[in-house]
């Protein structure tokens, strides 16, 4: 298919003997939706902040592009493209909601002047849905809002890899479609976009791919429901007795 | 960011200053020269203090290591106005390397961080006596103009400088570095993420909020002509202009400017009128401000104030 | 001097700072609160001490407690009245708001005390052990400081009122929760933490010259001490403590005494930076 942008490879890293991040390698190609899920305390999250230098890696090496990326700092990583929304979000709580747009633009975008910053901040918020809140101070938003609010701000910085971490927790179902209608026309733009659930339900409909972390180690890949039927995958997310119970259903 | 009316009344009050000479005595000159210094470094610190949130009190390290280069260079042959340049130099130099250093620590770490660099600067400059004459201090040579000539001399010097940091403030507050600072205020961890250098932001405001100070530093030992490390590195001048600063309205650009002149002027009416009881009557001020008018002047609410005065609201964050 | 005579030097010295500091980590550790009246509490103490000693003849050990008694119902008013308001807000304002009190007190101790060097001589004489000699009232002052340092880590530990300032300390939320009163709980610990300085101060009257002039030098200390052994903890204060007169002690040896300040900040200057939970220090645990 296409070409590969986003390459991780044997990536570790352990807290104080606990490893989060096991051995993981992984690919992304340019413009896949590609679903990352694994159980609560899987290093979903830690995986993340390996990759954009929030964390340095004790192991292992991140190529973006091409280039060897290892010991990024955080910074650098958005304004190189490889850019993240948090699982808790983190507006700039004083600043209005364009504005919060805006940093991402002029920092992370490189947009070169602060109006042209705002009116570019106008546009994504517009595309999310936020332009009638623009003025407020992103502390006023509500959570699901708080959410489009941290995907504008990614957008802003021109994206080549986006990372989703868990932008659908929390909302009600309804949210959660329009959220993944948002993530689509993303992709179309011709983003990668690597969406990072607790739920599985909410990745299988839109992810061409899925990787499965458990314990710090990718246990399963493929196609999405391939995936689902693995059994290695219905052990980590029920337990392995449930998972016995429930083969021996499904067979006998 | 300014507004024209804002841009404006500093104006005014420039060429109130600056016209002091023209009609008062010395002592409402020598009061004008010092507002306008620590309106440099209210405005100073309004860079790492006021923009940024980092509680730095490492201020009157600037000012006294600003005095003590400026005081060595011109006892060793150095024209005035060139050791001036130098301490400017020497000092932001030295706060961009401590800045590179201290500024990892946040809150109150990095609050006691900056109050040690005072307090080794002053130690290493107490016992350095064969180049900064110890705890006995140094005299500079002073200018052969009449008292007059000097004080108006040493005036326009203080304004020229408030009014280029003055200008600074202003321009940063509507550059990017002051968006991103102000964004480095209210999440860092978020602000790394969305492509700010924290690091080198935090450094750039760090260094300003030191580079004048030095410079003020340098022409206030040129005016007074002795410096010794106790007044030069006073933990209570350390104290006084973040205070001025929240007096003002931090963050602002026109609230240090407004903090340093009120504190100043209630200053000199404290010690003229109430000698023995001018440091608790200053603390009253300081607590009153914190409890009355945590916006600074510039947000007051007289409303609000006068609720408070009677109870009416509860408690104050 | 020989290197006994240091070492015991710098043991005396850091008993007597543990106890100076651990009052100040307390409140720091629990509140948040960098408290700057710390020092003029321990002055206060001192003077305190002195006049019942030097106007009515009063022994110092009779005095300490009732002069602990009053600061401590000084330093829970003040946190109540004052500091409670303020106690989630930015450190610049806490600092600043015990920096504006401290001038109150401090004013108010040279309007009435005036800035004379006051000490307690109880001329108990020198004692001399393997050719070390250590004047008695200092050995006396730095038992004095280890048992109620050790009182205090008891008191923190057993009491009712001990795990209530930790469990604050912890997790405020769910102390609130537990059913613990927090800004009772909070003035408690700022009085706890002004009834050691007073202490301290007693002490430091049986073995120093107390003055208005010193506190500064006496933050300083809290300061340092403090970041080197870890805050919030009785054992993080004596480790911090014994470390700095340690380090005093044997720089002083080395530079002279003139530099040993010098490097007890430079020290704290390093561990800030390379370990800033202290020495011992672990955060959520007394």
């Amino acid at each position: 298919m296409s070409e590969e942008i986003l390459r991780l490879e044997s990536l570790s890293k352990s807290f104080g003997g606990i490893r989060a991040v096991n051995d993981v390698s992984l690919s992304l190609k340019k413009g896949e939706i590609v679903g990352l899920i694994g159980p609560n305390g899987a290093g979903k999250t830690t995986l993340v902040n390996v990759i954009t230098g929030v964390h340095p890696a004790d192991a292992g090496t991140v190529h973006f592009m091409g280039e060897n990326v290892t010991r990024q700092r955080p910074y650098q990583a958005a304004r190189r493209g490889l850019c993240r929304t948090f699982q808790i979000v983190q507006p700039f709580p004083e600043n209005s909601v364009l504005d919060n747009v805006a940093a991402g633009a002029v920092f992370g975008g490189a947009v070169p002047s602060l109006k042209q910053a705002r009116e570019r901040a106008m546009d994504l918020l517009e595309f999310v849905g936020l332009q009638d809140v623009a003025s407020q101070p992103a502390s006023a938003l509500t959570l699901p809002n708080r959410k489009r609010l941290e995907l504008a701000k990614s957008l802003a910085m021109k994206p080549k890899v986006l990372m989703l971490d868990e932008v659908n927790a929390g909302l009600s179902s309804g949210e959660i479609d329009g959220a993944l209608d948002l993530i689509r026309r993303i992709a179309e733009q011709g983003v990668t976009i690597l969406i990072i659930e607790h739920l599985m339900k909410v990745v299988l409909g839109v992810s061409e791919r899925i990787v499965v972390l458990d314990r710090g180690a990718v246990i399963a890949e493929g196609p999405p429901m391939e995936v689902v039927k693995d059994e290695r995958v219905i052990e980590a997310y029920l337990g392995s007795k449930y998972a016995q119970r429930l083969k021996e259903k499904t067979h006998g | 960011m300014i507004t024209r009316t804002g841009l404006i009344l500093f104006a005014i009050w420039v060429v109130i200053l600056a016209t002091t000479p023209l009609h008062a005595d010395n002592y409402i000159v020598r009061t004008a020269i010092m507002i306008s210094m620590y309106s440099v470094l209210a405005l100073s610190w309004n860079f790492i203090g006021g923009f940024t949130g980092y509680p730095s009190f490492a201020t009157v390290a600037f000012f006294g290591l600003g005095a003590y280069v400026g005081a060595i260079a011109q006892r060793n042959g150095v024209p005035m106005v060139v050791a001036w340049m130098l301490a400017t130099i020497v000092v932001g130099a030295f706060a961009a390397a401590l800045g590179s250093i201290l500024l990892r620590l946040k809150g109150h770490y990095f609050a006691i961080g900056s109050i040690a660099v005072v307090e080794v600067c002053r130690l290493v400059i107490s016992s350095w006596r064969s180049v900064t004459g110890g705890g006995d201090g140094l005299n500079i040579p002073l200018l052969r103009w009449s008292p007059d000539d000097v004080a108006i001399f040493f005036l326009m010097v203080m304004l020229v400088l408030m009014i280029i940091v003055f200008a600074l403030n202003a321009f940063v507050s509507r550059h990017r570095l002051g968006f991103g600072l102000h964004c480095i205020r209210q999440n860092e961890d978020a602000a790394d993420m969305v492509g700010i250098n924290t690091t080198l932001y935090k450094v750039i405001a760090f260094t300003l909020s030191a580079l004048f100070v030095g410079t003020a530093g340098a022409a206030y030992a040129s005016w007074v002509g002795y410096i010794d490390p106790t007044d030069s590195f006073s933990i209570l001048m350390t104290v006084k202009v973040p205070v001025m600063v929240l007096l003002g309205g931090a963050g602002t650009v026109l609230g240090p400017v407004i903090g340093a002149a009120s504190f100043v002027v209630l200053e000199e009416i404290f010690w003229s009128n109430f000698l023995d009881w001018n440091r608790a009557i200053l603390g009253m001020v300081i607590v009153f401000l914190i409890f009355f008018l945590p916006g600074g002047l510039l947000r007051v609410s007289f409303r609000k104030v006068r609720d408070r005065l009677k109870g009416r609201e509860g408690v104050a964050t | 001097m020989d290197i006994g005579q240091i070492l015991v030097n710098g043991l005396v010295l850091g008993a007597l700072y543990a106890c100076l500091a651990v009052g100040f980590s307390l409140v720091w550790g629990v509140l948040n609160v960098i408290n700057m009246l710390h020092g003029s509490f321990i002055v206060l103490g001192g003077y305190l001490t002195f006049f019942a000693w030097h106007s009515f003849g009063i022994h110092p050990l009779v005095s300490l407690p009732f002069v602990a008694l009053l600061l401590f119902g000084i330093g829970y008013l003040v946190q109540y009245l004052f500091v409670n308001k303020v106690v989630t807000a930015p450190v610049l304002t806490t600092l600043t708001l015990t920096f504006g009190l401290d001038m109150i007190l401090y004013n108010i101790m040279t309007v009435f005390f005036s800035a004379t060097p006051r000490r307690v001589t109880l001329d108990l004489g020198t004692l001399s052990f393997f050719g070390i000699t250590m004047p008695v009232d200092r050995l006396f002052g730095m038992a004095l400081a280890l048992a109620l340092t050790g009182l205090l880590y008891y008191v923190m530990r057993k009491s009712r009122i001990g795990r209530a300032i930790v469990a604050v300390r912890m997790d405020r939320a769910a102390a609130t929760l537990m059913g613990i009163r927090v800004n009772h709980i909070y003035a408690i610990t700022f009085g706890v933490g002004a009834l050691m300085a007073g202490a301290a101060g007693a002490i430091f009257a049986m073995v120093f010259p107390i003055t208005t002039n010193l506190t500064g030098m006496y933050i300083g200390k809290a300061f340092v001490v403090c970041v080197i052994g870890g805050l919030g903890s009785v054992p993080g204060a004596l480790v911090g403590g014994l470390a700095l007169g340690l380090i005093e002690s044997i720089s002083g040896h080395f530079f002279g005494p003139q530099h040993s300040l010098t490097v007890g900040f430079l020290v704290m200057l390093f561990i800030l930076l390379v370990k800033p939970t202290g020495l011992v220090g672990k955060r959520g645990y007394e």
